[in-house]
C-alpha cells in the first residue's frame, strides 16, 4: 500500500518535472535570470522543488517556534465588552471605533464606561458589569432641531435648482431660505444619520424618532447651518429657533420664529430662560420642562416635545384643603373653599406639574386626561391615577 | 572596497532614493506619514527588517541558488523570505512592543509585500553585490525610505493647519508635495553613476 502510493507519486512528480523541464522552465531560464542559461539539466528542477520545499519547511519551524515563544494573551473581556458595543463604529466615545473603545475600557481604569452614546445607559451596565467599574448614570441625549420654518411657514430668497442636498444649497449665497439661520430641508442629516433614525416630514423638516437617535452627533456634524444640536431628552421644552435677527425682520422670514419678545423670559417661575443677541435660550439645567412658556410664546416658537402631558388630579380623600395648589397654579386652574376639597379644571390645567410637588398632603397626581376626566366625573369611585413619568 | 560601499550607501539614500527617484513603496509611505510617531516607529522597522532581509537573502543567494543554477527562483524565493521574516517580526513585536504594534497596525503587514522590501534583495542579487555592499545598499535605501517618511511626516503635520481647498484635502495634497521633493530629489541625479 505505502509503496505503490509512493510510486504513484514520483510517477506524478516525474511528470510534472517533465512537463516544467519542457516547456515552462526553458522559457524562463531564457528570459528570466542571467545566473542560467537556454538549457536547463532536469536537475535543476528537482534542486529547484528541494530548495523551495526546504526553505518551506525551514521557515514554516521557525515561525512555529516564535509564535509558540511570543504567544500574546488577549484578555477575554475585550471581547465580551467588544460584543456588548452596538457596534456603529460611529465615534461619538472618541476612540477609534468599537474595538478601541473595548480595549481602552478594559485595559485603562481611567476609561468611564458610559462614554457609547449609541449604547446608552443599558450598555453602560453591562460594561460596568464586565469590567468591574462603576456605571454612573447616564442622561440620556437625543438631537434636537432648532428651527420650525418649513416651506409653509418660512419665505424663500430665490427658487433652488441645484442639487437636492444643504452642503450644496447653502454654497448658493447660503441657502435658498430667507432666514439664514433657518434649515434648508434638503436632508444632509437625514442621509448622514447611521440609525435611520431622521425623516424629512411634509413640510421639509427634519423629524427625529426618539426611539432611533442615539445622540451620536453625526446629523450635527453634518449640518451646514448647524440647526441640530445635542440635548438630554428629559429637558422637553425647547426653544426651536436659532435666528438672531431682530423681531421685525424675523417676523418677516418666518412665522415661528423667536422674535425675542421677552414674554418668556417674563413668564418663565424658575428663571431659566435669557435673551441673548436676539435671541432667547433655556438654561436646561435649571429649567423645569413645566412648559408655561410654550403656552404664552406669541410665534410659537418653543416647542413641547412631550406629546401628551399628563393633568393634575386632586384626590379628594387626601385633599384638606389648603390653598397652596391654588396659589401656585400659573393658570389659575384650581379653585375651592378653604378647609374644603379643591378642584383642578381640566381644560384650563396645562400640565406643568407645580402643583404636584407643593401639595404638604401629597393628594395631588399627574394623571393622563381622558382617565383624569373619568375621575372627576365620578369622584366616588376614582380608579387607580394612572402615572405617567 | 570600501569605498565601494561607501558610495553604494550614499547613492541609495539619496541619489536612487526610493520613494522620490524611483516611486516605489509610496503605499506605505502615504499610510505611515500622517503622524510623525508612526513615521519613526515605521522607519525604525522598516530599515531593520530591510537589513535583515538582504543579509538572509545575500546567504540564500549566494549559497543556494547560485551553486544549483536557481536564479529564475529569485523572486519566489526572497518574497517567501521576506513573508517569513516579517510574519516573524510581527509576532515578536506584538510581544515585545505592543503599543507599536498597534500603531503600525496593517502596515507591518503590508511590508510582506512591499516594493522596497523585494527591490533591495533583488538588485543585490542582479548586481552580484558582496555581503557588505548588499548591507550597504539595504541601510542606505532603509536611511533614504526613513529619510523621506520624515519629510513627509513633517510637511503634513503642518499641512493639518493649512487651508487646502476640500478637492484637494488628503491623498491628492500629498501626492501634489511627493511630486515636489521628488523635484528637489532630482537635483542629485548624476552625482555618482554605479
Amino acid at each position: 500500500m505505502y509503496e505503490q502510493m509512493t510510486n504513484i507519486l514520483l510517477q506524478v512528480l516525474n511528470r510534472a518535472a517533465s512537463i516544467l523541464f519542457n516547456n515552462i522552465v526553458p522559457r524562463i531560464a531564457v528570459e528570466g535570470s542571467t545566473a542560467t542559461t537556454g538549457t536547463v539539466p532536469v536537475t535543476t528542477v528537482y534542486t529547484a522543488l528541494i530548495v523551495l520545499a526546504g526553505l518551506g519547511i525551514v521557515f514554516g519551524v521557525a515561525l512555529a517556534i516564535v509564535a509558540a515563544k511570543f504567544v500574546v494573551k488577549v484578555d477575554p473581556k475585550v471581547e465580551k465588552v467588544r460584543e456588548t458595543l452596538p457596534g456603529a463604529n460611529c465615534g461619538a466615545c472618541g476612540f477609534a471605533g468599537c474595538m478601541g473603545y473595548a480595549e481602552a475600557v478594559v485595559g485603562n481604569p481611567d476609561v468611564a464606561v458610559h462614554m457609547c452614546a449609541p449604547g446608552k445607559s443599558a450598555v453602560a451596565e453591562k460594561i460596568a458589569e464586565i469590567t468591574g467599574k462603576k456605571a454612573e448614570k447616564v442622561e440620556p441625549k437625543i438631537a434636537r432641531v432648532f428651527c420650525q420654518g418649513g416651506n409653509s411657514l418660512s419665505q424663500r430668497k430665490f427658487i433652488y435648482t441645484g442639487v437636492q442636498d444643504c452642503t450644496a444649497a447653502v454654497l448658493a449665497a447660503g441657502g435658498d431660505k430667507s432666514c439664514e439661520y433657518g434649515c434648508l430641508g434638503y436632508g444632509t442629516c437625514m442621509r448622514a444619520c447611521p440609525f435611520g433614525a431622521i425623516t424629512m416630514s411634509a413640510d421639509n423638516l427634519p423629524l427625529i424618532s426618539l426611539e432611533k437617535c442615539t445622540a451620536c452627533g453625526k446629523c450635527v456634524a453634518a449640518c451646514p447651518k448647524q440647526v441640530i444640536e445635542l440635548a438630554h431628552t428629559s429637558k422637553a421644552v425647547v426653544i426651536s429657533c436659532h435666528s438672531r435677527d431682530k423681531g421685525v425682520d424675523v417676523k418677516k422670514k418666518c412665522q415661528v420664529g423667536c422674535i425675542a419678545c421677552g414674554i418668556c423670559v417674563r413668564t418663565c417661575p424658575v428663571d431659566a430662560i435669557k435673551i441673548d443677541n436676539n435671541l432667547a435660550r433655556i438654561d436646561h439645567s435649571k429649567c423645569i420642562v413645566c412648559g408655561l412658556c410654550v403656552k404664552k410664546c406669541p410665534t410659537s416658537a418653543i416647542h413641547d416635545y412631550i406629546p401628551v402631558r399628563p393633568k393634575a388630579y386632586i384626590d379628594p380623600e387626601k385633599c384638606v384643603g389648603i390653598d397652596v395648589c391654588e396659589k401656585v397654579c400659573p393658570v389659575n386652574a384650581i379653585s375651592g373653599e378653604i378647609r374644603s376639597l379643591h378642584v383642578v379644571n381640566q381644560e384650563k390645567c396645562i400640565g406643568c406639574r407645580m402643583c404636584e410637588s407643593r401639595c404638604p398632603k401629597k393628594a395631588i397626581t399627574m394623571v393622563e386626561s381622558s382617565s383624569a376626566a373619568a375621575a372627576q366625573a365620578k369622584p366616588g369611585k376614582a380608579k387607580e391615577p394612572v402615572s405617567v413619568s | 572596497m570600501w569605498q565601494h560601499v561607501l558610495t553604494i550607501f550614499i547613492a541609495s539614500a539619496l541619489i536612487n532614493n526610493f520613494v522620490f527617484s524611483r516611486y516605489l513603496g509610496l503605499c506605505i509611505f502615504f499610510g505611515v506619514t500622517k503622524r510623525m510617531e508612526t513615521a519613526v516607529g515605521m522607519s525604525f522597522t522598516f530599515t531593520a527588517v530591510m537589513l535583515v532581509e538582504a543579509v538572509l537573502n545575500w546567504f540564500i543567494w549566494t549559497y543556494v541558488m547560485v551553486p544549483y543554477h536557481l536564479g529564475f527562483l529569485k523572486i519566489v524565493i526572497f518574497i517567501g523570505t521576506v513573508a517569513a521574516f516579517v510574519q516573524a517580526a510581527d509576532t515578536m513585536m506584538k510581544k515585545v512592543a505592543p503599543a507599536l504594534y498597534y500603531k503600525l497596525g496593517i502596515y507591518l503587514a503590508l511590508i510582506v509585500t512591499n516594493c522596497i522590501i523585494l527591490a533591495v534583495p533583488l538588485i543585490n542579487a542582479d548586481e552580484n553585490y558582496s555581503l557588505f555592499e548588499s548591507m550597504a545598499l539595504a541601510v542606505g535605501s532603509g536611511l533614504g525610505f526613513s529619510l523621506a517618511l520624515i519629510i513627509m511626516a513633517s510637511i503634513r503635520e503642518k499641512l493639518e493647519l493649512a487651508d487646502v481647498p476640500k478637492s484637494f484635502q488628503g491623498l491628492p495634497i500629498s501626492f501634489v508635495l511627493t511630486g515636489l521633493i521628488a523635484l528637489a530629489f532630482l537635483g542629485f541625479s548624476g552625482m555618482i553613476t554605479l
